[in-house]
């Protein structure tokens, strides 16, 4: 099969570019995997330093009505905290869906019926009596299309913090100062926070909404394809950020891009048709998948 | 060669060659074509004729009688030169604000519920319930509101209170409640989602991200809503007929029957004072100005925010 080995090697390589680059910051475990062929022990390298931690969100058994249509079934994922997981799916296999569902953004939709378990730090969130508004301060979205609110720069950033209540002036332009930092947008628009946010561009606007996410110290950070809508030199630039942010946050991705899935997450998830096919390390996904259906996506013969 | 084509002896044969064009044909085609043309153009002037004309012989004859005493004095007794309306155009502005107070709340409300929570049975319902109100004729709610306002009022409180400007602005709010609402509704639904959902992913609730983002997002639209309901309602005389009824001088109290730009035009036109008449000419365009500044602001308020 040459054209698979093709793509496997590809993509090895992308991570390996990739995991070049931030090599000097992250310090390389002592020993790599012996079962490993050679080309892929620096795949593995940062990933497997952090797959083993403790578990941050687990869904359980899944499954998600809309009306009679049956779009999850019986998904079961757990979520390890500080790590990326990607969630990859050819279009309409409910990878958005089940995003949706981490933080309850599902409940907006009125034919919408999810039934099992979601589990953030041992507490199931669609238990009676969960204050929703709270659960969203945890669990921090970014959507596929940026959308700043019709305020200046300040006001997106603090809006957040201010619905916690924090009113003072200085708290919140440190606030501000620090989001607009991680998520590397502050020299661009540190002397223009009083500018409207509908001025910037499109990946400045991504980057300000991801901004406005993190400015609620979320726990957890779902992200629904947030490169779709930007060029390729955005793109790379949040990709960079999600790779920084990883220290601090737990990060959840949606991604239609394969190779975007391999350069920067720790795990993948594959979605087909509503269910959970298969959940892997990246590196193995990539290279060794367990589930014919998830080759033959990897490998572009459909979706 | 799958598809199997129709015999060539069936269709074609039949279908004789088209006939050249006949240069008669063509000239009375032409001749049609500039007549309909023609045709809509007088019906564009003529549709725009009335405006002009209307604007024209009021600004002619009321820009004769105003000065400075117009916007500072009463009316003088009859048969003297000069005076003003000043009370007529406070109390208009006076009841049209009473009549914003009821109208603006109600009607924003309303179009925000109805945007909201529309798909149901009881929004199909409201939305019927305001476009009926919208067409009901101004004198019928005027006599309603005297039913209903005035005459209690004036039984409860032994005759002392009973014409007011509460009850030509009660009057006027009734009036503005559907424009508003509609408008309101209108505006509020072309919000993108993507904004909404972007306020409660960063836990927010419900009412507070509609009327902080979403809301502020349409504040053009509203704004040009609330201003053509203005416009519309400071320009009624039926409902103020038996509500506000009308006064001869200055009056500040809204307990007190109160002048109003229309009805005080009325009163002056058909007076047989010279000077009552020219100073009526002088309302009707002060009131034909202040129409078209709100309609034209109201323009400039959309175009602004889109």
């Amino acid at each position: 099969m040459p054209a698979s080995t093709q793509t496997e090697k590809s993509l090895a390589q992308e991570k390996i570019m990739a995991d070049q680059k931030i090599a000097s910051t992250e310090k390389m475990p002592a020993t790599p995997p012996s079962s490993a062929p050679a080309s892929q022990v620096m795949l593995n390298a940062d990933a497997d330093a952090n797959v083993g931690g403790a578990t941050k969100m687990k869904a359980t058994n899944v499954n998600l009505h809309y009306g009679t249509k049956h779009a999850l079934k019986a998904v079961n994922a757990d979520f390890t905290e500080r790590t990326i997981t990607a969630l990859i799916g050819p279009s309409g296999c409910g990878k958005s869906t089940f995003l949706r569902c981490l933080n309850r953004m599902n409940d907006l939709i009125e034919s919408c019926k999810v039934e099992g378990d979601i589990v953030l730090d041992g507490e199931n969130i669609y238990a009676r009596g969960v204050d929703v508004v709270q659960l969203r301060q945890r669990v921090g979205m970014v959507f596929q299309k940026p959308n700043p609110f019709p305020m200046t720069i300040w006001d997106n950033i603090a809006y957040g913090p201010r619905l916690r209540g924090i009113k003072n002036k200085a708290m919140l332009n440190d606030i501000v100062e620090e989001s607009l930092r991680s998520s590397a947008l502050w020299e661009e628009v540190k002397d223009d926070l009083k500018k409207s946010a509908l001025g910037l561009s499109g990946g400045q606007q991504q980057r300000l909404c991801i901004a406005r996410a993190l400015a609620t110290k979320p726990e957890v950070l779902l992200m629904d394809e947030p490169c779709s809508a930007l060029d390729p030199i955005s793109t790379l630039k949040i990709e960079e950020l999600m790779r920084e942010l990883r220290s601090q946050y737990t990060i959840i991705i949606v991604t239609h891009n394969m190779q975007q899935a391999a350069r920067c997450s720790d795990k993948t998830a594959f979605f087909l048709l509503g269910e959970l096919v298969e959940v892997d390390s990246s590196a193995q996904m990539f290279t060794h998948p367990k589930d014919k259906r998830t080759e033959d996506y990897i490998t572009g013969r459909f979706g | 060669m799958a598809v199997a084509q129709p015999s060539p002896s069936t269709v074609s044969s039949r279908v004789k060659p088209l006939p050249p064009i006949s240069k008669s044909l063509m000239t009375r085609r032409k001749g049609a074509n500039q007549l309909m043309w023609a045709l809509c153009i007088l019906s564009t002037a003529l549709a725009i004729i009335p405006l002009l004309l209307v604007l024209y012989y009021v600004t002619i004859q009321g820009v004769k009688v105003l000065n400075l005493d117009f916007f500072t004095q009463v009316q003088k007794p009859m048969g003297e030169a000069g005076g003003g309306m000043k009370h007529a155009i406070f109390g208009t502005m006076m009841m049209v604000g009473i009549a914003s107070c009821i109208g603006l709340p109600i009607g924003i409300l309303g179009g925000i519920f109805l945007s909201e929570f529309g798909n149901n049975r009881l929004a199909f319902y409201v939305r019927f319930a305001a476009d009926v109100l919208n067409g009901i004729p101004s004198i019928v709610i005027g006599v309603f509101v005297y039913a209903v306002a005035v005459l209690p009022v004036s039984k409860a409180t032994n005759g002392n209170v009973s014409f007011s400007a509460w009850a030509g602005g009660l009057a006027l709010g009734i009036m503005m409640i559907p424009t508003i609402m509609r408008t309101t509704e209108e505006i509020v639904k072309l919000v993108p989602s993507s904004l909404r959902e972007g306020a409660l992913a960063l836990g927010d609730t419900r009412w507070h991200s509609t009327f902080k983002i979403v809301l502020g997002a349409a504040k053009g639209g509203v704004i040009t809503g609330i201003l053509l309901a203005i416009a519309r309602v400071s320009g009624e005389t039926a409902p103020l007929l038996f509500t506000a009824l009308g006064n001869n001088f200055f009056n500040s109290d809204p307990k007190q029957p109160t002048a109003s730009l229309p009805v005080t035009i009325y009163t002056f036109a058909t007076s047989a004072d010279d000077g009552w008449n020219a100073l009526a000419w002088g309302g009707a365009f002060v009131l034909v100005a202040m129409i078209l500044v709100l309609s034209i602001a109201a323009r400039y308020a959309t175009q602004s925010k889109q």
